[in-house]
């Protein structure tokens, strides 16, 4: 069966099951992370907030809500009330739209009582962003506004300044020149989304004038489904891999029958160009760092004939990992996110044949799985979806790539050596590892939202809350960064402390599996022990909570010298006298002088 | 009419998550503990999903009862 929340959405399934969907979920069993959104609504916002929950409770989210009684959202922004101070928000959404846009030029205006009219109405917003951030602190979610219901001026409303048309562009323009400029605030643009919909059908008056909603119900989910993936996003929850079918998926036809040369690819044929179309999209992405595996039923030597198609966007060398053989694909996909150190959560996988899809939708809960129907569909099905919402381009993202490629030379250079010590030596690896600064605030928290394997207590941190944790003394916090003669691999582990009279309670150890077996997690370690000697810390406690992901390091605080004083139902907790313990690490240089 | 009426008990049926619903000519909203004004929009559209219909303006606050509901399903037929 297709996944509900698979674009495109059954809008009247969604609105209809939303009580059973939600009471579903809620009872799976799955362990989702607390989110407490606070919407500030200039309509009605409950239909929005009920469809919202159920794409969130699917992303691994689990929302609550403060909504702020009907279109008091900029009182409730500027002077908070009692009750939404209280709910102490994790993120904010403002549900406005081009229903509360209160100003518009008149058409008598001058153009500079137009224009200051436009602005008046933007700073109106922008002091209640000002407010929220003083306020709380936390990510902000604005909608830009959506195309109005009329155009008085016909055609000339778009580019005469007063026109409604230009109006909202004007405004959208300045809310996007605010959120460049801004690090947590972002835009829900529901002047794309609207277009997508149909902007008649989804500026359904009727709903306007008898309930005050600003768009018609069947485009709620729609809405929902966009705002969903904006704070999945912030969450850390994107996908992180494309694994590609070939035979018509990436070109048309079976290479393995027709032979390479004659494949569908290329800009001769409208049935070449289709696919040429879909494997540049396809190459865009990797300037995300999103990665890029093949996992097709074909011998390798045809797979890579066909990848070599002189008329191809993608090459071989694209891709991380190709998997051409004749194995079920999700025993494919399995071994795949093994290689890469990653959950098959994390993939995408895009395959025309509909068997092929059921399979792996069947045996690997997480992956999605977007319903490829018609190569001329391909890149909207795969875009509408947002697997890889952009919410900060860090250089990171930029470089993963380039990272994992990195790290399948350190496989081939390790072969190569006989002891695994002189192997780390070869490396020639430098960490660089200390309390937490600027401007590594924003990685850390996303670190800690995305970290389910090597993590010992899958405690999840806001941007606001490491901030906070970096300015106070009774915690010790430890960031580390790798680099090696291959690359950087930027910052990779997280641990954090609370101070207990002589005793530092462990409330995080987190690393990424991309470093494991690198002895970075010594090295983390000796700096935890240094940094407690120095506030006279004679004892370390260290819990082990474990999750369906972590087994990992279910022994770590063992392997570390820890002795074990109880285990509670396999929640496990440890101890470590500081006096006398000796430092592990030997092949990583460590900076740790403050900058 | 009856088969309408068998669509529309399965149409609340699930949106209130509840199998014990019998609609009949005279329910109305305080018949049903969760039918509020605010849901109220969604159930019209689910509504308005199984059937394939839009209601119109007059249509949505004129109606007083499943029965007026079933009957203007009818006349759209």
């Amino acid at each position: 069966m297709k996944d509900i929340f698979t674009y495109p959405f059954d809008s009247g399934f969604l609105l209809k099951k939303q009580k059973s969907l939600r009471k579903e979920m809620k009872n799976d069993g799955v362990k989702r992370i607390p989110v407490k959104i606070a919407v500030l609504a200039g309509s009605t916002a409950n239909a929005v907030c009920d469809q919202l929950e159920l794409f969130l409770l699917n992303y691994g989210l689990e929302p609550s809500f403060y909504i702020s009684e009907y279109g008091q959202y900029w009182q409730d922004a500027m002077f908070p009330p009692h009750e939404l101070t209280e709910f102490s928000p994790d993120l904010i959404y403002i549900h406005t739209t081009n229903r509360n846009i209160n100003s518009f030029p008149a058409v008598t205006d001058s153009r500079e009582d137009a224009f200051a009219a436009i602005d008046g109405e933007f700073q109106r917003y922008r002091q209640m962003w000002e407010s929220l951030k003083e306020k709380f602190g936390c990510p902000i979610i604005q909608n830009n506004f959506e195309q109005p219901p009329f155009r008085l001026l016909g055609n000339s409303d778009c580019s005469d300044i007063h026109g409604r048309v230009r109006t909202v562009n004007e405004l959208n323009l300045k809310f996007a020149e605010y959120a460049e400029n801004e690090q947590k605030f972002y835009i829900n643009d529901i002047n794309y989304v609207s277009a997508c919909y149909g902007l008649d059908a989804w500026a359904d008056n009727l709903s306007w004038q008898m309930y005050k909603y600003a768009l018609a119900l069947p485009a709620v989910p729609y809405l929902a489904a966009n705002l969903a993936a904006i704070i999945k996003a912030i969450y850390g929850k994107n996908k992180k891999v494309i694994t590609l079918d070939l035979d018509n998926t990436l070109w048309g036809g079976v290479v393995g029958d027709d032979g390479a040369d004659k494949i569908k690819i290329g800009m001769d044929l409208p049935s070449g160009q289709v696919y040429s179309e879909f494997q540049e999209y396809i190459k865009l992405h990797k300037d995300l760092g999103v990665l890029l595996t093949v996992c097709s039923k074909n011998d390798y030597e045809n797979a890579e004939a066909g990848l070599n198609h002189p008329d191809g966007t993608l090459k071989p060398d694209d891709f991380t990992v190709i998997k051409a053989n004749w194995e079920n694909k999700d025993r494919n996909i399995l071994e795949t996110a093994e290689e890469l150190s990653l959950l098959p959560e994390s993939f995408v996988f895009a395959d025309d044949n509909p068997a092929e899809r059921e399979i792996v939708r069947e045996q690997l809960k997480g992956t999605a799985v977007p319903e490829m129907d018609g190569a001329e569909n391909y890149v909207r099905i795969m875009d509408r979806n947002r697997y890889f919402e952009v919410v900060s381009l860090s250089e990171d993202d930029r470089r993963r790539t380039e990272m994992y490629k990195a790290n399948a030379q350190r496989a081939s250079l390790q072969k190569s050596f006989s002891d695994y010590g002189e192997y780390l030596d070869s490396l020639d690896m430098s960490a660089e590892i200390k309390s937490f600064a600027p401007p590594y605030l924003q990685r850390i928290a996303q670190l800690t939202n995305k970290s389910n394997q090597f993590n010992v207590t899958t405690r999840r941190y806001t941007d606001a809350e490491i901030e906070k944790l970096a300015s106070d003394d009774s915690y010790i916090t430890l960031y580390g960064r790798l680099s090696d003669k291959f690359g950087d691999n930027g910052v990779v582990s997280v641990v954090i402390g609370h101070k207990d009279n002589d005793t530092l309670h462990i409330d995080l150890w987190i690393m990424s599996c991309r470093v494991l077996k690198r002895e970075m997690e010594f090295a983390m370690l000796d700096n935890v022990v240094s940094e407690a000697k120095k506030c006279g810390i004679t004892k370390i406690k260290g819990y082990y909570y474990p999750t369906a992901k972590n087994a990992m390091v279910k022994e770590l605080f063992g392997s570390f010298g820890f002795r074990k004083i109880s285990d509670d139902n396999g929640n496990t907790v440890w101890e470590l006298e500081t006096a006398g313990f000796e430092p592990y690490t030997k092949h990583i240089r460590i900076n740790t002088e403050e900058n | 009419m009856d088969e309408i009426f068998e669509r529309l008990n399965t149409v609340f049926r699930d949106f209130f998550d509840d199998e014990d619903i019998e609609l009949d000519e005279e329910t109305t909203a305080d018949d049903i503990d969760d039918w509020d004004s605010l849901n109220h929009i969604t159930l019209m559209a689910a509504v308005e999903d199984e059937f394939g219909i839009r209601f119109t303006m007059g249509e949505v606050s004129g109606m007083k009862n499943v029965g007026e509901m079933a009957q203007i399903i009818k006349d759209r037929a």
